[in-house]
C-alpha cells in the first residue's frame, strides 16, 4: 500500500526550483534512501515532504490512512540544542504534542508511549538526564525516540549520522533497520552511498540526473554507475552482495 | 530596621509596590528561559524602547490611562519584530536595533517638544530608570497590573508544553502539526504584555535585565526545562522582593536595586556552578 505519492513535484525557494519533475511513490515498510551531491535539493525536497516549505507545483499524496501530521522527523542537530537545558523525558515526551491539538497537557499514555520508545532506544536509564551532557549518538537516539512519539508509520531521517563515530554510526544504522524491520517505513537523506546501498530498499538519486527504482535497479542505472565511480572508483561494490540483495528482495517479493 | 518596615508597610502604596513587583518579575521570568533559547533576548530590549516611545505619545496627548496606547504600540512592534525575524531580508538583529533607537530617539523628541511638564529631565529618568513610579501606582494601576499578570501567568501554564517543544524544536514541531507559527505569535505578545507591565517596575532601560537575569541565572543550576523555569521564577520573585524592601530601606530607586539583586543572584548561581 502505498503512503506517499509523489507527482510532478518541483520545490525550490521563492518559485527559484531546486528540483523538477520529481516522481516517486513510497509504500508501506520500505527503506528509501535519498542520495545525491551536496546542494542537490536533498533537504529542500526533505523540508516540502514535512510541509516546512510549499511545494512549487505538483503533488504529494498521502494514503494508507497516513495523516499530514504523522511522520516523524529526526533533523538535523540545531544550535540551540546544543546547550538547551531540557531532560531526556522532556524532549521525547514533546514528540506526542503535534497530537494534542489545543489540549494543554500530556495524559498518562503520551508518557507511557515515551517511556516505551526510550526503552527501544536504549535510552531508559537515561530518562532524567540532561540531553546537552549526552554524546551524539545518544542525542540522536534520544531525537529517534521523540520521532516514534510522532509517529508508529513513516520516519523522516536528515542525515542521520552525520558527526557519529564508526561503531556508533554502525548502530544508529542497525537501530534504523530494526525500526524498519518492525515495520515503519524510513525515508532516509545520506551522503554514505554504501548504507545506503547496504539498508535501502530503494534509492531516490537526485542531482543532473534523477533516479527512482530499487536498489539492484539503482546499480546498474546511468545515474548509479556514475555516481558510484565518482564517490569511490576503486573500491566498487562488491557483486556478492549485490546478488545478495538482489535476492534478499525477491525473495520478500517487494514490488517496486 | 523591622520596625521601619512595619512602618513603611502602613502605607498602601508600599504594599501595592511589593505586590506588583512580585507578580511582574513572576511573568517577565517565565519567558526568559524561552527568549534566551530561541536566541530573542535581543528583542526585549528593542521593545522596551517602543515602549518608551510609546509612553511619550501617551504624555503629550495627556492620557490619564497611558496603558490604551503603550500596550498596542508595543504588541504591534513585537509582531513586527518576529515576523522580520523570520525574514532572512532584513536581519533580526538589525530590525531590532533600528525600532529600537528610533522608538527611543522619536520618544525623547516628542517629550522634549511638546511636554507640560516643568521638570523634563526628572520624567525622562524616571520612564527610562523607573525612578519612583512604582511607588506612586494608584490602587487600579495595581489592578490592571494584577489581572495582566494572572492572564500571562495562565497562558504560560496552559502552553507550557507547546511553548517548549517549539522554544526546542521549531521544525520538529511544525512538522508534526504543531502550528508553530501561531504559538511564535502568541509568546510575541505576551512578551510584549510583560514588557510594558514591567516598565511600571523597573524603568524601560532596565527591562532586559529582568527577563534574562533569572533565567540565566537557572540556567547555570538546572538541568531540566521543569526546574530552569521554576527557580528562575522564583529567583525573580526573591530578587524583586529584595530589592523593593532593600529600596525602601536605603532610600535607593527600586528598578536599579532589583536589577542589582538580579545581577548578584546571577553572580551566585554562576559560582555555584563552577564549585559544582
Amino acid at each position: 500500500m502505498s503512503l506517499l505519492t509523489i507527482k510532478d513535484l518541483a520545490v525550490g525557494y521563492d518559485a527559484r526550483p531546486v528540483l523538477t519533475n520529481l516522481n516517486f511513490t513510497v509504500n508501506e515498510g520500505d527503506y528509501l534512501c535519498i542520495v545525491g551531491e551536496n546542494g542537490s535539493g536533498k533537504s529542500t525536497l526533505m523540508k516540502t515532504l514535512l510541509h516546512l516549505q510549499p511545494p512549487i507545483s505538483g503533488q504529494i499524496l498521502y494514503g494508507g490512512g497516513l495523516k499530514a501530521n504523522e511522520i516523524g522527523y529526526l533533523p538535523q542537530q540545531t544550535l540551540v540544542q546544543r546547550d538547551f537545558p531540557a531532560s531526556v523525558a522532556e524532549i521525547v515526551l514533546s514528540g506526542c504534542q503535534g497530537r494534542k491539538g489545543m489540549y494543554p497537557f500530556y495524559t498518562r499514555e503520551d508518557k507511557l508511549l515515551a517511556k516505551q520508545n526510550m526503552e527501544k532506544m536504549g535510552i531508559g536509564s537515561f530518562a532524567d538526564r540532561c540531553y546537552r551532557e549526552l554524546s551524539g549518538g545518544q542525542q540522536q537516539r534520544v531525537l529517534l525516540a521523540r520521532a516514534l512519539c510522532a509517529t508508529s508509520k513513516l520516519l523522516l531521517l536528515d542525515e542521520p549520522v552525520a558527526g557519529l563515530d564508526p561503531k556508533v554510526t554502525a548502530e544508529m544504522y542497525q537501530q534504523i533497520r530494526e525500526l524498519n524491520e518492525s515495520g515503519i517505513t524510513v525515508i532516509m537523506i545520506s551522503h554514505d552511498i554504501a548504507a545506503a546501498l547496504s539498508y535501502a530498499t530503494h534509492i531516490l538519486h537526485i542531482g543532473d540526473e534523477v533516479f527512482f527504482g530499487t536498489k539492484a535497479e539503482y546499480l546498474h542505472s546511468r545515474a548509479g554507475k556514475i555516481f558510484l565511480e565518482s564517490i569511490a572508483p576503486e573500491d566498487a561494490v562488491p557483486e556478492k552482495n549485490q546478488t545478495e540483495a538482489d535476492s534478499k528482495m525477491s525473495a520478500e517479493g517487494r514490488k517496486e | 530596621m523591622l520596625s521601619k518596615l512595619a512602618m513603611y508597610f502602613q502605607y498602601p502604596f508600599v504594599r501595592y509596590a511589593l505586590i506588583v513587583g512580585i507578580l511582574i518579575a513572576l511573568c517577565s521570568s517565565l519567558l526568559g528561559v524561552t527568549l534566551v533559547l530561541k536566541r530573542f533576548s535581543f528583542i526585549g530590549d528593542g521593545l522596551s524602547h517602543v515602549a518608551f516611545g510609546a509612553m511619550a505619545i501617551a504624555s503629550v496627548l495627556n492620557l490619564t490611562n497611558k496603558m490604551v496606547i503603550i500596550l498596542p504600540v508595543t504588541i504591534l512592534c513585537a509582531v513586527l519584530l518576529l515576523k522580520t525575524g523570520q525574514n532572512a531580508k532584513i536581519h533580526g538583529d538589525a530590525a531590532v536595533a533600528m525600532i529600537s533607537v528610533g522608538a527611543l530617539a522619536f520618544g525623547y523628541l516628542l517629550m522634549n517638544l511638546f511636554s507640560t511638564s516643568s521638570n523634563l529631565s526628572g520624567d525622562v529618568c524616571s520612564t527610562l530608570f523607573g525612578a519612583t513610579s512604582i511607588l506612586t501606582l494608584t490602587a487600579r494601576e495595581v489592578w490592571i497590573c494584577a489581572v495582566l499578570s494572572v492572564v500571562v501567568l495562565v497562558i504560560f501554564i496552559l502552553f507550557y508544553n507547546k511553548i517548549f517543544a517549539v522554544t526546542f524544536d521549531e521544525d520538529f514541531a511544525r512538522a508534526t502539526g504543531t502550528d508553530a507559527d501561531r504559538y511564535n505569535l502568541m509568546i510575541a505578545v505576551v512578551i510584549a504584555v510583560i514588557i510594558v507591565l514591567a516598565m511600571n517596575l523597573v524603568g524601560s532601560l532596565l527591562i532586559s535585565a529582568l527577563v534574562i537575569f533569572p533565567a540565566l541565572s537557572a540556567m547555570r543550576l538546572f538541568r531540566s526545562f521543569k526546574k530552569v523555569t521554576i527557580s528562575s521564577a522564583l529567583i525573580s520573585v526573591i530578587c524583586a522582593a529584595a530589592g523593593i524592601l532593600i529600596a525602601i530601606l536605603a532610600g535607593t530607586p527600586v528598578g536599579s536595586t532589583i536589577v542589582a539583586a538580579d545581577a548578584a543572584a546571577f553572580g551566585i548561581c554562576w559560582l555555584i556552578s563552577i564549585v559544582k
